[in-house]
């Protein structure tokens, strides 16, 4: 192959105590479509924002083209051809398109130069096949929308090299196709990509290369990742053989939760219309469906935080259809929320008051109306040991905490305090496979204790493999339900457009 | 009662409130420059008031007026440097640093006030600005005398409000401004320097707050009191609100609480005489707060306003 277009030499960077990376060689030629692959915390992350001249490296080099070259700003790294796709998108949501696209690009005369700034958007959508509306506010595009935006705006600045940090956790199965098409024809065209995933079947199909990081430090290297079997990725990313949890038979008991008749309106989102559902002690109920079709009403109107305009709601049996997050929550009910950084955990106060946020008021961590710090930090240290989040400890930022990390947090904080029934939206969204398997067995253990637990998700292997029963949302409808003999993925999949209604008795 | 109403709407009436509207115009939108790139300036308040003195200061030792108007933006810039020193350079308290500017400020133009005049029975005046009628435009009738017959001071304010828009919405200056205000990680990612971008936008307001407090003591009162700017400062931040952070409205804001206000003046200088004066003068500030409790409801700030930018953190 041709003469690398980046390397990276030697990249040591040291948090505090945590080596984020320690000595890592990694290069990308032009044309290439490198992986990057690692547990959560490997340093992934950290190794993008050290190429993109987020952090300074503490120690090593970064050649670009073969020549040595300084990165202190992203305006080093843009003008070196490097652009990246960060794991949280960085758009101004009430400025437009062309606004966001035009953002540091110098003007005409004094002004901004929008008819350049026009004119390049076309040139870019007819070389990529990435299109977007120049005059749409960035707050009313969809997710993948968002993601095509930052892909746009690093090639208008002449990105040679595209970052993108794990792109598809946030996409919609179908939109991942259309990602792939653009990667490869960029690709094509001689751009370098460094594509970060967890999803290993992704890394196999797309990519041409794989580096592993784990703890930092460079684990092993791919070099025909079509004809390495996940599992050997995976082995190399952890260490040890990942086995897929068994799924033991059970009797479901009575049911924990109904939902009937539910209707909202008056939100932002798809409203539910008519939705009734159950989930039984000891069962797993699989809610499948493009996501943006009533997944989020149905999370919010379960964990009382949105009242239903019409319908009941039952725990145990009781009625509580009208009841506050905090009453339900003291009936047993747990809730891991879709976005973890808004309203997931508090990015800016220690991890350990996150962790006991929605139970502080509890006579665990508190004492006569006073906190029991103690308490909260023998929790929060408990919880890190079991669930392995990797972190200095229990007091750092929340905000800190890599992507998987934090999802594991918040996993800890609701399943630390037993359930009846608990609703998940994506639980393994951006979680390692490890960290994956490792959240399906604490599931499949709660079933095994009789929790009724909701799996709000896109990914339906996950799906099939957790659930008893899969119910497919469609436009804030239930459009089926399946029992796990009876699903399939092609079969789920063609619910989830809306054709072939099957209505079971549910 | 109707003698009333013709006394108070003549072309007098028009006139006053265009040049009650001129400082806190300029106060506004220097208020909202520092705010639109995401920084709070609750130093507004003590930075108009040591402009005004400065100001006045240089105008009445020099008797040049132009060179009194260019001290009191230089000191307005500097002021709007030292504040973002504090809040965008060390990422300290908004709040707490821009109380602490106005009480360094105020103190400051207190005790060299003295310290220059020294305490004397009738504060010294200065023979202010005059107006500077605009030929032809001046004849127009009612509106001529009303807005063509104004302070050079005043002009300017008009002309400061399009060119504001144009600055924000036009160059690439203004969208950084707009986007550091919003997501800073975004400008950062984008090459832009938010520190400089927020520096040079809380000075730029500086200078405009600067323009404000000369226009107190070298076109409205012509001489420096301790009670010249009385509020005015605080009024501009709740017209940015009111104005939703735009020139356009944001002048408007001005306009209309100036109206108020011309309109209370009248009030109290004509024949309602039995009504303590002190509840008239309370009128623009009622219409302040109801405005804005109206207005303010679905009123966006921009998202990143008081958040102080770091590098490298998540
Ligand atoms: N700004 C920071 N301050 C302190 N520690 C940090 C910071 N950024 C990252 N770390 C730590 O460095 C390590 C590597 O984090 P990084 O985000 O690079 O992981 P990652 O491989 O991207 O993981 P994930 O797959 O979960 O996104 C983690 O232990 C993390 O807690
Ligand atoms: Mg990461």
């Amino acid at each position: 192959m041709s003469a690398p277009l980046i390397e990276m030499r030697g990249i040591t960077k040291v948090f505090g105590a945590v080596k984020a990376n320690e000595g890592v060689d990694l290069s990308v030629a032009p044309g290439e479509i490198l992986g990057l692959l690692g547990e959560n915390g490997a340093g992934k992350t950290t190794l993008m924002n050290v190429l993109f001249g987020a952090y300074a490296p503490d120690a090593g080099e970064i050649l670009v083209e073969g020549r040595p070259v300084a990165i202190h700003n992203s305006a080093d790294a843009l003008a070196a051809g490097i652009g990246m796709v960060h794991q949280h998108f960085h758009l101004a949501p009430r400025l437009t398109v062309l606004e966001n696209l035009l953002i540091g690009i110098p003007g005409k005369s004094g002004r901004i130069d929008r008819a350049r700034g026009l004119a390049r958007l076309t040139e870019i959508s007819r070389q990529y096949g990435l299109s977007l509306d120049p005059n749409l506010p960035v707050s009313a595009l969809s997710v993948g929308e968002q993601q095509r935006l930052e892909i746009i705006k690093a090639l208008f600045r002449g990105a040679k090299l595209l970052i993108l940090d794990e792109p598809t956790a946030v996409l919609a199965p179908s939109e991942v196709d259309g990602l792939f098409a653009a990667l490869r024809s960029m690709a094509a065209q001689g751009l370098g990509i460094i594509f970060i995933s967890h999803k290993l079947n992704e890394v196999r199909a797309l990519t041409h290369r794989c580096v592993v990081l784990r703890h930092g430090k460079v684990a092993g290297r791919v070099d025909h990742p079509a004809e390495t079997t996940s599992a050997e990725m995976a082995r190399l990313m952890c260490g040890h053989e990942i086995v897929p949890p068994v799924k033991e038979a059970s009797t479901p008991g009575a049911a924990v939760l109904t939902l009937d008749g539910s209707s909202t309106a008056g939100h932002a989102g798809t409203p539910l219309r008519d939705v009734s559902l159950f989930v039984r002690a000891g069962e797993i109920l699989g809610v499948a469906g493009v996501s943006g079709n009533g997944q989020r009403a149905l999370a919010d109107v379960i964990s009382g935080m949105l009242p239903p305009r019409a319908g009941t709601m039952t725990i145990a049996g009781k009625t509580v259809t009208q009841f506050s997050p905090r009453e339900l929550q003291a009936l047993g009910l747990g809730r891991i929320p879709e976005d973890r950084m808004t309203t997931g955990l508090v990015t800016n106060l220690p991890l350990a008051d996150s962790m006991v946020l929605p139970r502080i008021g509890t006579e665990a961590f508190s004492r006569k109306g006073l906190l029991n710090p103690a308490a909260i930090r023998a929790f929060a240290e408990a919880q890190i040991k079991a669930y392995d989040i990797r972190c200095p400890g229990p007091m750092v930022r929340a905000g800190a905490l890599s992507g998987g990390n934090l999802q594991k947090a918040l996993l800890a904080r609701e399943l630390a305090f037993d359930p009846k029934v608990l609703i998940v939206s994506q639980p393994t969204r951006g979680l390692d496979i490890g960290a994956a398997r490792f959240i399906h067995e604490k599931f499949l253990a709660m079933r095994a204790k009789g929790c009724g637990i909701i799996v709000i998700g896109e990914d339906l292997e996950e799906l099939l493999m957790l659930s008893d029963r899969i119910a497919v949302m469609y436009e804030g409808r239930i459009a089926g339900t399946l029992t796990s003999a009876d699903a399939t993925v092609a079969r789920l999949g063609l619910m989830m457009t809306g054709a072939g209604q099957t209505e079971e008795a549910a | 009662m109707s003698a009333v109403f013709e006394q108070i709407f003549q072309v007098g009436f028009l006139a006053a409130i265009i040049r009650i509207a001129t400082p806190l115009a300029f106060a506004t939108l220097g208020e909202m420059f520092s705010e639109r790139a995401g920084v709070l300036n609750l130093g507004i308040e003590g930075i108009m008031l040591l402009c005004a003195m400065a100001g006045f200061t240089a105008a009445s030792l020099s008797g040049s007026l132009w060179l009194g108007v260019l001290v009191a933006v230089l000191v307005g810039a500097l002021m709007g440097a030292l504040h973002a020193l504090f809040t965008v350079a060390l990422g300290l308290s908004q709040h707490v640093c821009g109380i602490g500017v106005t009480l360094f400020s105020s103190g400051l133009a207190y005790f060299l006030y003295r310290l220059i005049f020294g305490q004397q029975s009738v504060p010294p005046s200065i023979d202010g600005f005059k107006p500077a009628p605009i030929p032809l435009l001046s004849d127009i009738p009612i509106l001529g005398p009303a807005v063509f017959n104004q302070f050079t001071l005043v002009y300017l304010a008009i002309i400061a409000v399009p060119l504001a828009a144009f600055v924000l919405y036009r160059t690439p200056w203004g969208l950084s401004v707009r986007m550091v205000g919003e997501n800073p990680r975004a400008a950062d990612s984008a090459g832009v320097s938010v520190i400089a971008t927020r520096f040079q936008a809380v000075i730029l307001g500086g200078a405009l707050m600067g323009l404000a407090g000369a226009f107190l003591t070298m076109a409205q009162f012509n001489a420096f009191t301790f009670g010249v700017v009385s509020g005015r400062g605080w009024v501009a931040i709740a017209l940015v609100v009111f104005g939703r952070w735009d020139p356009w409205r944001s002048a408007g804001a001005a306009l209309l609480f100036a109206f108020v206000d011309a309109l209370q003046l009248r009030m109290q200088a004509s024949g309602l005489g039995h009504i303590p004066y002190e509840a008239f003068l309370m009128l623009p500030f009622i219409f302040t707060i109801v405005a804005m409790a109206f207005m303010s409801r679905n009123a966006v700030a921009p998202s990143a306003l008081l958040k102080p930018f770091r590098r490298g953190e998540r």
